[in-house]
């Protein structure tokens, strides 16, 4: 072995990496509220749209969970532009985890919302409730115990696969390290701080989700 | 006659061979990835589940770091490790190694799940009524956790199918990245992209659909 490891000018460079880690997570983060509002939409309209919106919702969800997210994201990225289309490399990222998440989440929230039986939501209105009383207070709490680990992961998921970013230009943490790498040809040494701190950031999404879910759940 | 010359040229029939080349070298590094990574993953998650710790600080902890860092990283990483140490692998193979490895991840966890479905009660039995470990092994844990958990291999199979776009980044011309070429040639990402995502579309949909159903018939 006679390769030499260098990793000084890596370790110079953490503040950065941090700052672009803060990039991942922002993007991640928004790509999964979007995903969720959309999922929600997406689950109840496979539910209870009508048949034109049913499909649509449908093929959605199919494509979003059949196709590899990389190619989600080339499609927002080279796919649009087509059409005319261009994106910013921020706003093809988002696009493309708000697809995919959203396409997953619909999925899940279907499973939550079947899950909680039809009879409650009679009993509820029968106790005098209104329907969005029913839905805030009965339904809502136990589709999202049902639904709370899936969403944890696919957070998880949204911010290893925003490391997709690098191949479109964007530079969050993998993009950043990519152009880092590039520059000094410490490839290996700036990928492992990489690793490192993608490992860090999801640990951290977990522990806190678990601290959530204490709180969250404790009845 | 045109007097600008041309630099790009249309979406040609030869060009289906092509991208049908590149959907076949896919499959087959999804193949030898998920045949290994599914070896390695009983193996795995038969040893987490049945040793206290040794096998959890060890493999679980090697695991979970293959889990928590994104594939694109783990590919580049080892890509450029295999040199430092004197291998020689190319994209191919240093794209199957971490697929593999990343397939195991995956598969020790459904694994897990399943050696858990059978539960302690019923291998107890199997142990009291004579057999040995590897028998209860082999003719009580294997056919019911089989049962429990082969949608979610399926659902693990699919994944790596859709996750091998990113040897891409590795120079390995598969399919998405024969996509990528064809599309600096003709100008043409849309018609392109789409054939791309038809045949990934068509490889994992009826096989997912497939999984759901069994899921459903071994549910009643």
């Amino acid at each position: 072995m006679d390769y030499n490891f260098h990793w000084r000018p890596v370790l110079r460079k953490i503040p950065e990496l941090l700052e672009a880690g803060l990039l991942t997570l922002e993007v991640a983060v928004l790509s999964m509220l979007l995903g969720i509002a959309i999922g929600l939409g997406l689950a109840l309209l496979r539910m209870k749209g009508p048949t034109p919106l049913r499909q649509i919702a449908t093929t959605w969800v199919e494509i979003a969970r059949n196709t590899p997210a990389l190619f989600q994201l080339f499609f927002f990225g080279f796919g649009l532009g087509a059409f005319g289309l261009h994106l910013s490399p921020y706003l093809i990222v988002l696009a493309g985890l708000t697809f995919n998440n959203a396409g997953y989440l619909a999925e899940n929230f279907r499973g939550g919302f079947l899950a909680v039986p039809e009879t409650q939501v009679r009993a509820a209105r029968s106790l005098g409730m209104t329907a969005i009383q029913t839905y805030v207070r009965i339904i809502i709490p136990q589709v999202l115990k049902i639904v709370y680990h899936p969403m944890t992961n696919q957070m998880v998921w949204a911010v290893l696969m925003s490391s997709l970013g690098m191949l479109v230009g964007f530079r969050e943490l993998s993009g950043e390290t990519q152009f880092f790498a590039s520059k000094t040809y410490r490839i290996f040494e700036y990928f492992a701080v990489t690793a490192v701190i993608y490992y860090i950031i999801v640990k951290i999404i977990l522990l806190a989700s678990n601290l959530v879910a204490r709180r969250l759940f404790r009845y | 006659m045109s007097t600008s010359a041309s630099f790009f040229s249309d979406f040609q029939i030869t060009d289906l061979l092509f991208l049908g080349e590149a959907a076949g070298r896919t499959l087959g590094i999804s193949a030898v990835s998920i045949t290994i990574g599914t070896v390695l993953g009983c193996v795995f998650g038969w040893a987490l589940q049945e040793s206290k710790w040794l096998a959890q600080v060890t493999i679980g902890t090697i695991l979970d770091v293959f889990r928590s860092v994104p594939l694109i990283i783990q590919l580049i990483l080892f890509y450029n490790f295999f040199p430092i140490i004197g291998w020689k692998m190319g994209p191919f193979a240093a794209g199957a190694f971490v697929l593999s490895i990343y397939t195991a991840a995956l598969v020790a966890n459904v694994v897990r799940g399943g050696i858990d479905a059978v539960g302690d009660p019923m291998r107890r039995a199997a142990r009291s009524l004579g057999m040995s470990y590897w028998h209860d092994l082999r003719y009580v844990v294997w056919p019911i956790g089989l049962r429990a958990v082969f949608p979610s291999w399926v659902g693990v199979a699919l994944s790596v199918i859709k996750d091998s776009a990113l040897v891409s980044v590795l120079g390995y011309l598969e399919l998405l990245r024969a996509s990528q070429i064809l599309i600096t040639r003709t100008q043409e990402p849309f018609i392109i992209l789409a054939c791309a995502g038809a045949f990934y579309f068509a490889l994992s949909y009826p096989l997912s659909k497939y999984s759901k159903k069994l899921e459903e018939g071994w549910a009643s």
